[in-house]
């Protein structure tokens, strides 16, 4: 169960570009900031798995340890992101953002 | 060869259930498509041999943050449509955007040809053995900061989440 052989770096270049982009079409279109979350996640992951695709190729481990910690800040941020998200429900009773403008100007 | 057929298999199985992540109206099935995601990106550690991440990944994203989402879906009862979705145009510009950042993404990295591996089949960096003992030898410090972030976002959330106003 080794891809390193047969599978070029550029597949791995590819597949996380089109799932970032993915992440990002997600930001963009959508209006529930649950699923403007989700979104994020999807992004930080794309980017977790090329790090990681890169220390395996390139033989370091500090890229893998690297993509350890990000997980550890994207858990803390999911915590906190809903935590906020359930606060803004409460008070608002949606999490529609194109009601959350207060702070635009 | 195998490999690349199960490199193929979980690159589409990711690339679909992403797609389907946006398509899809109600947020319920939002959430449980980004499991898929997350679990065809889990195949993709395998397939690298870092097992370490690999478990990580299953325990933290598919365990632990899915429950999370899920839970917040289900506690604020947000199972429902979008009341008023945004208009086309949108919805357009936002796709012609998305695609156009792709197309300039993979037009960067088509060319990107650069032999990195120097011995493919001596790869056990992703083991737990070797990722434990950097991690402890020489990432001390910031591993003792990540618990102190840990413990600082426990004690937010909780005071976000609580009752009476602060």
């Amino acid at each position: 169960m080794n891809a390193l052989n047969s599978i070029p770096i550029s597949y791995y270049l590819m597949f996380c570009s089109v799932l970032f982009c993915i992440g990002v079409t997600g930001v963009l279109i959508k209006r529930n900031a649950l699923v403007i979350l989700m979104s994020i996640e999807l992004m930080i992951n794309s980017i977790n798995l090329l790090l990681a695709a890169f220390s395996a190729y390139s033989n370091d481990p500090a890229g893998q340890i690297f993509v350890f910690f990000i997980m550890v800040v994207a858990a803390a941020e999911v915590a906190i992101g809903l935590a906020i998200i359930v606060l803004i429900y409460k008070t608002t009773h949606s999490i529609d953002i194109d009601i959350l403008n207060k702070l635009k100007w | 060869m195998f490999t690349n057929y199960i490199f193929y298999f979980l690159s589409a199985l990711a690339l679909y259930s992403g797609v389907m992540m946006l398509l899809s109206k109600k947020p319920i099935h939002s959430v449980l498509f980004l499991t898929l995601t997350f679990f065809a990106i889990g195949g993709h550690y395998i397939l690298l041999n870092a097992q370490f991440l690999a478990i990580v990944h299953i325990i933290v994203y598919a365990g632990a943050i899915m429950v999370l989402f899920l839970f917040t879906v289900m506690l604020l009862n947000l199972n429902k449509d979008e009341r008023s979705p945004k208009p086309v145009w949108v919805k357009g510009a936002a796709i012609i955007a998305g695609a156009m950042l792709g197309m300039v993404l993979i037009g960067v990295f088509r060319g990107y040809d650069l032999h990195l591996v120097q011995h493919p089949m001596e790869s056990q960096i992703g083991l737990v053995k070797e990722l434990g003992r950097i991690l402890y030898r020489d990432y001390m410090l910031p591993f003792e900061i990540s618990s102190i972030l840990f413990l600082t976002a426990m004690v937010g959330a909780v005071l976000l989440g609580k009752k009476e106003q602060i």
